[in-house]
């Protein structure tokens, strides 16, 4: 075969596509969830006849729930770097343990909404509600979507198929948690934490 | 030529329950290829029919529009047929044009064998494929959008428009946005990351340059149409509040996104063009090209400035003077790295030994049309001035100029300029010139009376007018030169049809019709499967030309090697190249029944979803290379690229 | 192999992975991160008047470069990565403040 193949995989600046994808992505998505707070902040104070935002917050709930999604941050960080020192089994642990943090996150999500729901805040109540649901729905959706992420790493660890040679990946996926941590960390004192309209 | 490519059938193969494609001929090469080259070819075919389609619907309008009291449309029909020319021009024909230029002709200009994620580049494609059949399925499926192609709110809403047709627009519009952002992520990652050794980022061609610009203007841009629309798909669908002003819903909020994108999107569509002339000025006016820093510096400060000017669209939407007064401010800077360009253009055919060929005059096209719409664009970035004008068909006339004169002719002197390159013939100088002359012509004759009309006080998207506002002449010069716009474009397909047919059986045009610049020309025409035989080492910029061209001892510049000995002739073999795939084709198929499941019934979804879902597995599990393809000596399949289009998943092969 | 030539793009980059910080260290950082929350959520309780929102915003951009400096290795990893986020980021802010400008919110939200 010809030399010339070999240069197929060296990359110009020495990172590899999937990492600079994966931050470039992540540049975009400051764009998309500014646009979803905007609006949010935008129409906190319309809420029309239905029940205003500083009404039904529950701050020590959702102060829970955040710090639980902080958490799941450092065990994701954990997982990386056990899986960086080829230690499988903490790796596969704390994977599992991310999923999980995410997962009560999201259960408080649920929770959280079903009680917005039976206090009168439905979708179609207001601006206010319409942008609140489909602010904090956007980010959980992204929160699920990492769930997904991480368990399909946990089966893949589960059958063999996760080295060390792969941490990358795990990095990756990893950049995506904590980027959707982070929006969290923005949306719990803008949204949440700022005194919020009251009826 | 490598087993990948020149196997011809399906094989069988033990990865799963399915036999992955390999290489091949006919529609199964076409629905799996992963090349470049291919899907830019892909693209061009498709942007080129929605051209049409947009054409057809244009012809409509100045039908209906020749006399007043026009019967041709009705006064509903009317309002679905401007705005389905806009979307379709915008999103179906300008944006995926230029992406076939950007695929097919960036990993050549940068000396790489393909894009960053080939399988992610072929999903880009049939997504957006999916999402032009998706907007134009609206005209069976109960009626086209008909709120314009910026979709005001509350115009858009149910009340106001009660068809299926905005939901159409919504969700369409969606899928290609999914499409031009995966696209533009790839190909960021390909320019930063896939240059051959030597092609530092200012030796890269202007071409590339404004590309780059471009592609971060969509990866920044594409989140917030993203967003807007969602806003828009969930008041009508789901009876959200965002738009109803009845319990504070807020019309501004929906022209503040949309513009926000809105605005960049314009430099979107003109910054390829701009690249693709400044490559054909300097091959024929023999000069380099005039101040390179500048053009990619001007070309970087477009892109940036593109972002402080949106709410030039919302002069008169009641934003408060001082906001008015900012954004004509800023949107009077712009013009400054625009003009920068003009004047480095100008500068390169200065002194030049000018050659015009058909992609010359497009280009010269460019500048000049450019220029009188960049003008008519400053005289509403004066916000009194704008207050007269806006909503009428100055505003018409304004961005005709920029995107028809300013993209359309770019592209087109694309097309003639890269023909050769794609697929190994000319087409007819000769009748290319006939089509620049006649399109000119027409072009002239359609827009510039609309100037006239506009200041006249004619508004835009009425579907008739009374007579005695003097509207009549102009309405009809209007007319007759939108058909010779046609006649220009069936000039186009008759010379592609007729240059085709006499290649048949003649030998390929030979390397460098052109005397060209750049590192594409290295490669054989057409271009092979494998682009370069040799990753070339890049010294300079131009490195073509310098390869071609040296001084003597005098300092003057003579040719040292003919295109003969410089061009590769496209022999390598055992190139390793990514193997082809089912999965993003049946990805996209999803996509359709997911927004009509939307629509109409949610159970539509399922199958949609199903398939969607199917496909990202098996993408996963599939190797970008296919293991019974490599040749065995080496195995390093497993490393970055092997992941590459699978970023977010396990590396589960 | 190893053709990529050294440019002046290149020689920055290629930090290995081995410079990343060790477990107790991410530990640490969790320990701020969590404290912090907890003082921000403090405010809910304890009336610090004017000072509430500066107050607020301030610990939130610690919080949020913290995790992106630490977590996400901006700190130790290629350059090219932090610009592209905080392109992402900057755009982003200044672009919905304008917009929200136009709305009057700052003054009347
Ligand atoms: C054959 C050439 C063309 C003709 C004769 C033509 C004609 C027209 C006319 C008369 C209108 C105004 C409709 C109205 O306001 O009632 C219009 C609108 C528009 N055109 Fe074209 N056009 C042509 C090509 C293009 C191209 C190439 C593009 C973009 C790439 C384009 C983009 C648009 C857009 C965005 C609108 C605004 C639609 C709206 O108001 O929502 N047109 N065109
Ligand atoms: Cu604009």
């Amino acid at each position: 075969m010809s030399d010339s193949a070999t240069t197929d995989h060296a990359t110009t600046t020495g990172m590899s596509h999937n990492k600079l994808a994966m931050w470039v992505f992540l540049g975009s998505e400051c764009l998309l969830f500014g646009a979803l707070i905007s609006t949010y902040l935008v129409y906190r104070g319309r809420f029309a006849d239905g029940p205003a935002p500083g009404d039904i917050f529950d701050i020590p709930f959702t102060s829970v729930s955040s710090f639980v999604l902080l958490m799941s941050s450092l065990t994701m960080v954990l997982a990386l770097s056990a899986l960086q020192r080829g230690d499988i089994r903490n790796n596969r642990l704390w994977l599992l343990t991310t999923a999980l943090l995410g997962s009560l996150f999201i259960g408080g999500q649920v929770y959280e909404f079903t009680t917005f729901f039976r206090e009168g805040l439905g979708y179609t109540t207001s601006p206010f509600s319409s942008a609140f649901f489909t602010l904090t729905g956007f980010h959980g959706v992204h929160v699920s979507i990492g769930i997904l992420m991480l368990m399909s790493m946990f089966i893949s660890s589960l059958r063999g198929t996760l080295r060390k040679e792969h941490s990358e990946t795990v990095e990756i996926i990893g950049l995506y948690w904590h980027f959707v941590d982070i929006i969290w960390i923005f949306i719990f004192t803008v949204i949440y934490l700022v005194p919020s309209p009251t009826s | 030529m490598t087993e990948t490519t020149t196997v011809d059938d399906v094989v069988t193969q033990p990865l799963g329950v399915y036999t992955r494609p390999r290489g091949g001929t006919g529609w199964r090469d076409w629905i799996t290829t992963v090349d470049h080259k291919k899907i830019g070819i892909l693209y061009g075919v498709a942007a080129l029919f929605f051209f049409v389609v947009g054409g057809i619907e244009a012809l409509l309008i100045r039908l209906q529009l020749a006399t007043p009291n026009g019967t041709v449309l009705g006064a509903d029909m009317y309002n679905q047929v401007f705005t389905m020319h806009g979307v379709t021009m915008i999103f179906l024909a300008a944006m995926p044009l230029s992406a076939a230029f950007a695929n097919y002709l960036i990993p050549l200009q940068i000396g790489a064998r393909d894009v960053a994620f080939p399988r992610l580049n072929a999903l880009s494609f049939w997504i957006f494929l999916a999402g032009g059949i998706v907007l134009n399925l609206s005209w069976v499926l109960g009626g086209a959008p008909d709120g314009g192609w910026f979709g005001y709110a509350p115009n858009t809403g149910i009340v106001f428009s009660p068809s299926a047709g905005m939901d159409f627009y919504a969700l369409g519009l969606q899928i290609t946005g999914v499409a031009s952002l995966m696209s533009s992520i790839n190909l960021t990652v390909t320019i930063l990351n896939m240059r051959a050794p030597g092609m530092t980022l200012f030796r890269m061609p202007v071409f590339t340059w404004m590309m780059l610009v471009t592609q971060l203007l969509l990866v920044f841009a594409m989140p917030v149409i993203a967003v807007a629309l969602f806003l828009l798909a969930f008041s009508r669908l789901f009876g959200a509040k965002f738009f109803d002003p009845a319990v504070g819903g807020d019309a501004l909020l929906w022209q503040h996104l949309f513009w926000i994108f809105g605005h960049p999107e314009v430099y979107i569509l003109i910054l390829p063009s701009f690249g693709i002339i400044s490559e054909v000025i300097p091959t024929f006016s023999r000069k380099p090209i005039f101040g390179y820093s500048f053009m990619v510096f001007s070309g970087i400060a477009i892109g940036f400035m593109g972002w402080g000017v949106w709410a030039h669209h919302m002069f008169v939407s009641g934003i408060g003077p001082i906001s008015v007064a900012a954004f004509s401010l800023s949107t009077m800077f712009i013009a400054v790295p625009t003009g920068v360009k003009i004047l480095n253009w100008m500068a390169t055919m200065w002194g030049g030994r000018i050659k015009f060929s058909a992609p010359m005059l497009f280009a010269v096209g460019v500048v000049s049309m450019f220029t009188i719409g960049g003008l008519s664009g400053v005289t509403h970035a004066i916000s009194p001035a704008d207050t007269q004008q806006t909503d009428t068909y100055y505003i018409v006339a304004h961005f005709h100029y920029v995107i028809f004169g300013g993209i359309i002719f770019g592209l087109f002197a694309g097309l003639y300029f890269w023909w050769p390159k794609v697929f190994g013939h000319m087409l007819s100088d000769l009748v290319g010139k006939w089509n620049f002359w006649v399109m000119l012509v027409g072009f002239n004759l359609t827009f510039g009376p609309m100037h006239v009309l506009g200041l006249q006080g004619m508004s835009r998207r009425i579907d008739s007018y009374s007579p005695g506002f003097g509207f009549e002449l102009w309405n009809m010069v209007s007319t007759v030169g939108s058909f010779l716009i046609a006649l220009s474009v069936a000039i186009f397909v008759i010379n592609v049809i007729v240059s085709a047919m006499k290649a048949r059986g003649q030998a390929p045009c030979g390397p460098d019709p052109w005397d060209a610049r750049s590192l594409e020309w290295l490669t054989p025409n057409p271009t092979p499967v494998h682009n370069f035989d040799e990753i070339p080492v890049v010294e300079s910029l131009d490195e073509f030309w310098h390869r071609k061209y040296g001084t003597d001892e005098d300092g003057r510049i003579v040719r040292v090697a003919s295109a003969e000995e410089v061009c590769e002739d496209g022999s390598a073999v055992g190139v390793h190249l990514p193997s082809p795939s089912f999965w993003p084709i049946v990805f996209a198929s999803g996509l359709p029944f997911i927004a009509l499941g939307l629509i109409f019934n949610l159970w539509l979804t399922v199958p949609g979803g199903l398939l969607v879902v199917m496909a990202i597995y098996a993408w996963i599990f599939e190797p970008v290379d296919d293991p019974d393809a490599a040749h065995g000596d080496h195995d390093d399949h497993g490393g970055d690229e092997a992941a590459a289009d699978t970023t977010e998943e396990a590396p589960v092969v | 192999m190893s053709t990529t030539e050294t440019t002046e793009e290149q020689e920055e980059v290629v930090h290995d992975d081995h410079d990343h910080p060790s477990d107790a260290k991410y530990f640490q950082i969790a320990i701020i991160l969590g404290v912090l929350t907890a003082l921000e959520v403090a405010t809910y309780y304890v009336d610090i008047g004017p000072a509430l929102i500066p107050t607020l915003m301030v610990m939130m951009v610690v919080k949020f470069f913290m995790v992106a400096a630490w977590f996400m290795h901006l700190r130790f990893d290629n350059s090219l990565f932090t610009k592209f986020f905080v392109s992402g980021l900057v755009l982003a802010v200044a672009v919905y403040v304008i917009a929200l400008s136009t709305f009057e919110f700052w003054s009347k939200g």
